[in-house]
């Protein structure tokens, strides 16, 4: 367990990374290396911290979910909704919209189970189904008016430290205690290193699933509600792209995509330079799509690493529910 | 057939990793046309020797002759151009290719760009027959048994020109009847002049087949004996360095009150099969490949539930539908495959023992790591498990300790029936003694226990009865002293026993 919870080699070398990152920035850029910039950029990546942790442990068991981007965009767009037009109060309307996000997880979580269909396949027709509703419900107008106090969980501060930062902190470390200190969490290892055998021990690994991605739908949708509270306005396009994003911070974590490991740290750092990278490129005028160009190498390179890192190489993927007797050589 | 001048000759050959000596000063002669068996415990040196000799790693010291010629060592290039081939345990065939395909992998006849596939299909069927098997050259790999699927390995490697095979445990993951088909491969690839390494633990089939054997100790080399000239017995001390009291060690037998009531269960390949086992008691299943033993335990023990039938576990109906309930029922399954489904490889020792009560272990849904360590510790103890701790990844345990881990997981469940699903294979013969030993002790505990197994020596040696089975249906059940070789075969093959 220790070794789990202590960042390992592969982390402090991507810690390295970062701080090389930011010591580039700070030459290139005058404005970068700034406390308010710093600021910034915490609330710039809270969205996607939170949402990392629930695809952290949706990776960690060997499963994939897509679905992130638009599940925000759907998020948002309800939430915007519901204040708006049916002028609920923030605090009635973001709950239902976390019990939205929720239910959307356990839809792809049933569907997995039941059927067998490999997560990328289901989350990615999941994925453009919620693109399409929340265009019919937005009709592609952005929605906006929402009532002032709902914009301080995301623009808010206590004192010099951004609201969003300490919804970040706390579910971080939420996300920390159920990965490294809950048996939950060593069931998310056991069913990414070998499913059935884990099934085998008597641990109910299509409930616990479930209930991966279950919480990645939950943590994605407390991430959408920060992210609307800063931008003050719902757009269907919100949350387009941003499963590359938390792909990309997962990966370079040290998440491996093939399952069964991680750590909560190293998706900490891998949040962080992106995080970083995405605000220094913006402070260099580095174009849109010389961005896109940068951040695709990005996740290639570490995708790379995750594939050919000596701990990857020879472990074979387990596929989930094989009775024994099909799995002769 | 066998001539006296060697094919294949080393001198001095050692091997040091850092740290570790793992072939030290070895001498060998391979003589051209024999068929030479290497013997040893896991960790002897026997898989560093065949790697030195098919090019894949080089020796630190020491050289290779081969007809005349002396290296200091190979490349798997220059092996094969010397005409060394390997059949590893795991295959190298691509399951959706045809057998053709495969023999001819990567050499492959061609016409400019163009496969010749009609001449490689008729090569290959020439070589299925030189081999005494029907093989048809467009079947699918993956269609084919495990038999056929290592014969086309074989063939494979005939391809190429091989004049030295070296086969490395080639019996293990073969049932009896592909096991006697796989003999007279060998045969008649030595009545061809094919000098041939055949490596195994079972040493039935080195009496059976062998002109000479080698036993390697701790990476030394231990004796050479012409096969007339030794015993079974020599050769496991020789093995061991030490006395092996018994192969099967003796228990106390006290079989007690009926614990497992089977009747009619069918499902999942099985059908109607009833049979009642006893407190103290060690019931064997026989049968070859797709007789539906491994399916019958996976039916009682949860992993795939039952069509129909009951199961009742000490009196209580016990038809368990997954694992979950299984392990409620007190049933315990160490199965077959132990990578696959025995242990988490990338787990600790500790990770893997708690892994089926680790709710128990937790306060709420925390886990407790003080209970947790010292249940860990407990059991890891009490088995023996062989390793710097109880945090060592089980990936790098060998067989028999991670047979040990499987064991202890479900020891610390104290279940009532444990299931064995041919617990010794792959393990060397100290550990296999240490297994047998653990399976007497639950036995006189009181514990009841369903063994498969394949290897009949051990089914015979360690059963009280033993139920055979047949396509899935129930044959008979033999009583102890109804128990031989041959009664066994003959209700698991059916008339196609001799």
């Amino acid at each position: 367990m220790i070794a789990r919870i202590m960042p390992r080699v592969r982390e402090l070398g991507i810690l390295v990374v970062l701080i090389v990152l930011i010591i580039a920035f700070s030459i290139m850029s005058p404005t970068f290396f700034d406390a308010n910039n710093f600021f910034n950029i915490a609330k710039q990546v809270t969205t996607l911290g939170i949402c990392a942790v629930g695809f952290a442990f949706v990776l960690i068991t060997g499963g994939i979910d897509l679905s992130v981007g638009y599940q925000i965009s759907l998020n948002v767009v309800v939430c915007g909704l519901l204040m708006s037009k049916a002028d609920l109060p923030w605090y009635l309307a973001v709950p239902i919209v976390i019990a939205l996000g929720t239910t959307i997880g356990i839809i792809n979580g049933l569907i997995i189970t039941l059927t067998g269909v490999a997560p990328l396949i289901v989350t990615l027709s999941m994925m453009t189904i919620l693109n399409g509703v929340s265009y019919l419900l937005s009709g592609g107008l952005p929605i906006s008016g929402f009532p002032r106090e709902f914009s301080v969980l995301g623009q808010g501060s206590l004192g010099p430290v951004p609201v969003s930062l300490i919804f970040l902190i706390v579910i971080w470390i939420v996300g920390f205690v159920i990965l490294n200190k809950t048996y939950v969490g060593r069931y998310f290892y056991a069913i990414g290193n070998n499913v059935e055998a884990t099934r085998l021990s008597g641990v109910n690994t299509r409930g616990t699933t479930v209930f991966v991605y279950a919480l990645c739908g939950f943590f994605t949708a407390i991430g959408a509600v920060i992210l609307l509270s800063r931008l003050n306005s719902a757009q269907s396009a919100t949350g387009a792209g941003f499963e590359f994003n938390v792909l990309t911070a997962c990966v370079l974590g040290g998440v491996s995509v093939m399952g069964g490991r991680g750590s909560l740290f190293g998706v900490f750092v891998g949040v962080l330079i992106v995080g970083v990278l995405d605000n220094g490129l913006v402070l260099m005028n580095v174009s849109e799509y010389v961005q896109l160009v940068i951040k695709g190498v990005i996740l290639l390179a570490a995708v790379i690493y995750d594939a050919t890192s000596k701990s990857s190489a020879g472990r074979r993927k387990q596929i989930g529910g094989i009775p024994l007797t099909r799995a002769v050589a | 057939m066998v001539s006296e001048q060697p094919f294949l000759r080393v001198d001095g050959l050692g091997k040091s990793y850092p740290g570790v000596r793992a072939l030290d000063g070895i001498d060998l002669e391979l003589r051209a046309g024999e068929v030479h068996a290497i013997v040893g415990e896991n960790g002897a040196g026997k898989s560093t020797l065949i790697k030195i000799l098919a090019g894949a790693i080089a020796p630190s010291e020491g050289t290779i002759t081969i007809g005349g010629e002396s290296y200091p060592h190979l490349t798997p290039h220059l092996a094969r151009t010397l005409g060394v081939a390997v059949i590893y345990q795991e295959f190298t065939l691509v399951p959706t290719l045809s057998a053709s395909d495969n023999v001819f992998l990567g050499e492959y006849l061609r016409t400019g760009p163009f496969l010749r596939r009609r001449a490689m299909q008729s090569r290959s069927a020439e070589l299925f027959t030189r081999l005494g098997v029907r093989i048809s050259p467009n079947a699918l790999v993956e269609t084919l048994t495990t038999g056929y699927q290592q014969i086309v390995e074989i063939a494979k490697a005939l391809s190429k020109e091989a004049r030295l095979l070296i086969m490395d445990e080639p019996s293990a993951p073969l049932t009896a009847s592909e096991v006697e088909a796989m003999y007279l491969v060998v045969d008649a690839l030595k009545a061809e002049g094919m000098t041939i390494v055949y490596i195994s633990h079972r040493l039935d089939e080195i009496f059976r087949l062998a002109d000479r054997v080698t036993v390697l100790r701790d990476g030394t080399h231990i004796a050479t004996r012409d096969i007339g000239e030794t015993t079974r017995r020599e050769l496991i001390t020789l093995m061991v360095g030490r006395e092996l009291s018994d192969t099967y060690p003796t228990r106390e037998h006290a079989v007690g009150e009926a614990t497992v009531e089977v009747d009619d269960l069918t499902g999942n390949g099985v059908q109607g099969i009833s049979f009642t086992a006893h407190r103290g008691e060690i019931l064997g299943f026989a049968g070859l490949i797709g007789a539906g033993r491994t399916e019958l335990m996976e039916l009682i023990f949860g992993a795939v539930p039952a069509q129909s039938g009951t199961v009742t576990i000490n009196g209580a109906p016990a038809g368990a539908r997954t694992p979950m309930q299984g392990i409620r029922n007190g049933v315990a399954l160490v199965p077959e495959d132990r990578k696959r489904h025995g242990v988490v490889l990338d787990f600790s020792i500790r990770d893997n023992i708690t892994l089926p009560q680790l709710s128990r272990l937790s306060r709420g849904t925390i886990i407790d790591h003080g209970r947790e360590n010292a249940l860990a510790e407990d059991y890891s103890r009490q088995l023996r498990i062989k390793a710097p701790g109880i945090s060592s990844r089980v990936g790098e345990l060998s067989g028999g300790n991670q047979q040990k881990v499987v064991l202890a997981k479900w020891l610390a469940m104290h279940p009532d029936v444990l299931i064995f699903d041919e617990p010794t294979r792959g393990i060397d013969i100290g550990a296999r003694h240490e297994i047998y030993l653990i399976m007497n002790r639950l036995a006189e505990e009181g514990r009841t226990i369903l063994m498969v197994s394949s290897d009949m020596e051990e089914l015979i040696g360690m059963s009280d009865r033993i139920v055979v089975l047949r396509e899935g249906v129930q044959q008979g059940i033999l009583r102890k002293e109804q128990i031989t070789q041959e009664a066994v075969m003959a209700l698991a093959a059916e008339g196609e026993a001799e």
